[in-house]
């Protein structure tokens, strides 16, 4: 079986958010992380290889500082690493993303695509739906579990009050949560083989079915107004300690004609 | 020469430091109160292949270098001694001289298991008359038809009762050396469970209190004649090579241990406040962490030029790590204790507050001067080779 899961470098919510005059988000400056849904999903294709054998390739667009995290997925066990790279696909929305990914992935073989939910820097969980849509495959979004029966993949999907039980054939695309599993760890000897794999770079000429309306910024319908990092709120005031508190709450809404 | 660190090692780093976080520090503490070897953490470290870092592939290792073995013992130290001294005495102490050493058969045999963490290992030189000078020796090693018969004890062994493989150091006769009569030496495989191998007395220790550290004894313990590694004779020699590395494992630990407490202190200093301020804005304290942070670069530099210098051993054996070795564990030791001493005062009465992790790791820090070749024979080591 062959499994493609699209990975996402995305920036480490732990570090500061910096963006482009534009609105995007400057990723060049930020530290990064492999997005913690996709990241589930690597874990559930790396245990159907465990457990049924596959062989697993990732999948990611982005700057080339992105091969971070295709390197990191081969040091957990990934088999090969495609990083789909060029200027003319940068300030992608989803839609424009999912057309790129679309044509990188008609390139490659697969049984199985696994995309994370969403990206802890967009939300918007439309990616991974989007590419099932342009390549015509089934979806199953949300998964909580993964088997395999024969060419057949069954899914636990999770729902607001309950779980739905799917079966869909091969191929198809899944999204995974990262409540699905506790993703591993790299390994040293993993490391070591990802800095010796050459990874696949894909430019916009590689890309199969794609029209130039479809990608990069101008692809984008999604057009972003402003951004902004989080307005920290002043230092707060305590009020005295010998004052009633709720008094002098009160005293103050008054003084500033709220009440 | 060129500081940076090649791609590999930032990412070994990373991984190491990701797992010391989550799996380790969570349990330093306990397991120090308790007394208590982190068995649970052992077979996660098997797992991700922590045991058999410096090991081929083709032998069931990881197939990298001494330097990403280093950065493992420094990572784990930084939250947990105890931990680290589990990997390095493993590692450095047992796969390594059945990997330098071993037949082929040996080899085969027992660094598979060694190496992927199923089997975890130990070393036996020191006895109750025998440490630093190792012709105290007492354990006796006699073949007998196709077996060799050990009788005797060994001490202070780390990973005593976990460990399932142990290389044993016993004397197996007397030679002419020089006009002199000296104890012939010779090294040993045992596997726990040999009828006549048991276990004697749990040290009650001051510091890496979760290290399982017992007294080992032989009583007719029968053995198989194959067992013998390297050659007869040559055991003093096996034992001293075995010690250069684990001097780097050692070196590596008490690096880990002071970046550990002077990263604790960093942020202590930050929150807590006298007279109106934090304590990092007193001049006293900047110096202090100034003096500590410039040690422990210069301890680490020492570390990994030793790791380095024992990666060119492997590819030449005409080189030679031992003062490389013994500079990086003399001094990084030395800085471990200090760091963690300054970070303890630092600290103030909380510092001697169990609920502290400094006062843990200035415990901890003080073996690191003494095991694996006491400070006093790192100076025997580095100023017999200058003079030489």
């Amino acid at each position: 079986m062959k499994i493609v899961v699209c990975i996402k470098q995305v920036p480490d919510t732990k570090g500061g958010v910096k963006f482009n005059p534009d609105g995007t988000l400057d990723r060049g400056a930020m530290l990064t992380i492999m997005n913690p849904d996709d990241k589930a999903g690597l874990e559930a294709a790396l245990r159907l290889k465990d457990e049924y054998g596959a062989e697993v390739t990732v999948l990611t667009m982005g700057l080339p500082k992105a091969t971070d995290v295709l390197q990191e997925a081969i040091a957990m066990g990934a088999d090969k690493g495609v990083l789909v790279t060029d200027r003319v696909l940068g300030g992608a929305d989803t839609w424009a993303t999912s057309t790129t990914l679309a044509g990188a992935l008609r390139k490659l073989d697969y049984d199985l695509i696994i995309t994370g939910r969403q990206a802890i820097d967009g939300d918007t969980a439309q990616v991974g739906p989007q590419i099932a849509e342009h390549l015509g495959l089934p979806v199953i979004s949300y998964a909580q579990e993964i088997k395999l029966e024969g060419d057949s993949i069954v899914v636990k999907r999770q729902y607001d009050d309950g779980y739905h039980m799917l079966k869909a054939k091969l191929p198809c695309l899944i999204t995974a949560l990262s409540e699905l599993n506790e993703p591993r760890y790299m390994t040293p000897g993993g490391i070591f083989k990802a800095v010796e794999t050459e990874i696949t770079t894909l430019g916009r000429a590689d890309l199969v079915d794609v029209d130039d309306s479809n990608i990069g910024l101008n692809g984008s319908p999604t057009k972003i107004a402003k951004a902004s990092d989080k307005v920290k709120k002043g230092q707060g005031e305590m009020a005295p300690e010998d004052a009633d508190p709720v008094a002098y709450i009160v005293g103050k809404l008054k003084d500033k004609h709220v009440i | 020469m060129d500081f940076t660190l090649d791609k590999k090692y930032e990412m070994a780093q990373n991984l190491f430091r990701e797992f010391a976080q989550n799996e380790v520090k969570p349990l330093a503490q306990e397991i120090d109160e308790q007394h208590r070897f982190p068995r649970e953490t052992v077979e996660k470290m098997a797992k991700y292949g922590f045991l058999g870092i410096p090991v081929a592939k083709e032998d069931g290792g990881q197939g990298c270098d001494p330097l990403t073995y280093v950065m493992c013992v420094e990572e784990l130290s930084k939250v947990c001694g105890t931990t680290g001294v589990i990997v390095s005495a493993h590692t450095s102490l047992c796969v390594d001289p059945i990997q330098t050493y071993g037949t082929p058969e040996q080899k085969a045999k027992y660094l598979p298991d060694l190496a992927s963490g199923r089997k975890l290992g130990a070393f036996g030189l020191t006895e109750p008359g025998a440490g630093t000078d190792a012709q105290g020796q007492q354990t006796k090693a006699v073949l007998d038809g196709d077996e060799w018969v050990l009788n005797g004890s060994k001490c202070f062994i780390t990973n005593g009762k976990e460990a399932d493989v142990y290389i044993i150091i016993a004397v197996t006769g007397i030679v002419e050396k020089r006009g002199k009569k000296m104890k012939e030496i010779s090294a040993f495989i045992v596997e726990k469970g040999t009828p006549g191998f048991s276990f004697g007395t749990k040290e009650n220790k001051m510091g890496i209190c979760g290290s399982s550290t017992y007294e080992l004894i032989f009583t007719d313990c029968r053995i198989p004649k194959d067992n013998l590694l390297g050659q007869k004779g040559k055991g003093f020699g096996i034992a001293m090579h075995t010690l250069d590395g684990g001097r780097i494992g050692i070196a590596a630990q008490a690096l880990g241990i002071a970046e550990g407490a002077l990263e604790t202190t960093i942020n202590y200093v930050k929150e807590r406040k006298q007279f109106g301020r934090s304590i990092a804005q007193f001049q006293n304290t900047q110096f202090q962490l100034a003096d500590m942070a410039t040690k422990v670069e210069a301890a680490k530099m020492l570390v990994y030029k030793a790791a380095m210098k024992k990666a060119e051993y492997q590819k030449d054996h005409k080189t030679s790590y031992s003062v490389e070795a013994a500079m990086a564990k003399l001094y990084a030791a030395e800085v471990a204790m200090e760091v963690t001493t300054k970070a303890v005062q630092l600290h103030g009465g909380y510092g001697y507050i169990k609920e502290y992790d400094v006062e843990r790791m200035m415990r901890d820090a003080k073996i690191t001067e003494i095991y694996e070749g006491t400070s006093e024979v790192q100076r025997m080591v580095i100023s017999a080779n200058i003079l030489n």
